[in-house]
């Protein structure tokens, strides 16, 4: 059976895939943020996973607003990486695991949730740049499986939606009839505002009460509004449902095992959490 | 619809918004292409028609305005790509839309600290 070794959940900001771009991790603005990953880069050495779910949301490069499905799966051999019209250098393209990929599609479904499969999927910086982050250099790269969620048109689906769903992930990963290291990824957040005459908005109480909420009581975030996010994350920092869709799938007590937090990565408070299931 | 109080300086970008910005939307998007950067900026105003822009949209378009294409529906993801094709980011972008300057914009991240 396959088995979820833990997960990770840090944002995902494009400035960062640009830094990455030019190696400027030891730059003064950007080395506070950097220097968060290591000890998540020697987990993933040392726990060697197969396969990781990454949980984000597409920016306009493979949804438009024609056709812009809530929850979104992929279901491809193979994901790549295009142009997204502001600059950042396009990355080679990351491998797929379609048995799993079909497996998720029908557990999720039987479950009532109808998500949308996807045999070709462009991913865009908000899967693209925190592969680049847990794995540079691309050594040991896992399998990638990438679950997209709505945060472009309202309505978007409720934090407490994204929970459950989360659930459904981790229960049918567990399911997988097959030997295989999972890891969950949750991308994203956590509070900005790009747009508005609020853009810059920035709340650091509330990322970390969220970052403590997701460990220790991932019920409490459920309760709030998708407007409530808004308020108090920003317009994009509603991007936090990724990471309570990962905390569902992990179900159980977590140990949080490392963590950072930095403001700012460009206009947004950048968060980073490895979580290992308790049990 | 639920009707809910405004958050001061927000736009949800809901159904009636995806309604009103889509022409200026769809074209935003197909600047994920440097061609249709390129044409863009080659004719702009060809490229607006092609894309049946509405006169509040062309308008704002013209004047670089991102205030004023959210006004008339635009989605800030989109937008975005509308503004590399002047090599802006969203320092810049937030910099316009508050008001202040970039420097004065990039302080207000840093004092978020607090």
């Amino acid at each position: 059976m396959a088995s979820i070794i833990g997960a990770v959940a840090t944002s995902h900001i494009p400035a960062i895939g640009a830094a990455m771009a030019r190696s400027l991790q030891g730059d003064a603005y950007w080395k506070p943020f950097f220097d968060g990953y290591p000890p998540v880069n020697a987990w993933l050495e040392r726990m060697r996973p197969e396969v990781a779910v990454v949980i984000y949301n597409d920016h306009g490069l493979n949804f438009f607003l024609d056709k812009m499905p809530t929850f979104a799966v992929g279901a491809a051999a193979e994901y790549r990486n295009a142009d997204e019209g502001w600059g950042l250098e396009p990355v080679a393209p990351f491998p797929g695991h379609p048995g799993l990929s079909w497996h998720l599609i029908e557990s999720l479904v039987a479950d009532e949730f109808d998500v949308t499969s996807c045999q070709e999927m462009l991913v865009d910086h908000g899967f693209t740049v925190p592969m680049g982050l847990l794995w540079p250099g691309r050594r040991r790269l896992p399998k990638t499986l990438p679950i997209s969620v709505n945060t472009v048109q309202h309505p978007l689906p409720t934090p407490q939606r994204c929970y459950k769903l989360g659930c459904a992930v981790g229960k049918a990963i567990a399911s997988f009839p097959q030997e295989l290291r999972v890891v969950i990824l949750a991308t994203g957040g956590l509070s900005h505002q790009l747009d508005g005459e609020r853009a810059g908005f920035i709340n650091r109480d509330f990322d970390l009460m969220c970052m403590e909420k997701i460990i220790a009581d991932p019920l409490a975030l459920t309760r709030y509004s998708i407007r409530d996010l808004v308020e108090q994350a920003g317009s994009q920092g509603v991007e936090v449902i990724t990471w309570l869709m990962m905390r569902g799938a992990l179900r159980g007590p977590v140990r949080c095992l490392h963590r950072n937090y930095h403001i700012p990565i460009s206009n947004t408070g950048a968060g980073l959490l490895l979580l290992e299931n308790a049990a | 619809m639920v009707s809910e109080p405004e958050i001061w300086g927000t736009t949800l970008f809901d159904g009636r918004q995806a309604m009103k910005g889509y022409a200026l939307n769809k074209m935003c998007y197909s600047f994920n292409h440097a061609e249709n950067r390129a044409a863009f900026l080659k004719d702009e105003a060809a490229y607006c028609a092609r894309f049946g822009l509405t006169e509040p949209q062309r308008r704002a378009v013209a004047r670089r305005n991102v205030l004023e294409m959210i006004a008339a529906g635009g989605n800030i993801y989109y937008l975005a790509k509308f503004a590399g094709i002047f090599g802006l980011n969203v320092q810049d972008v937030g910099a316009q839309q508050t008001g202040m300057s970039v420097e004065d914009f990039k302080a207000k991240l840093v004092a978020a600290r607090g």
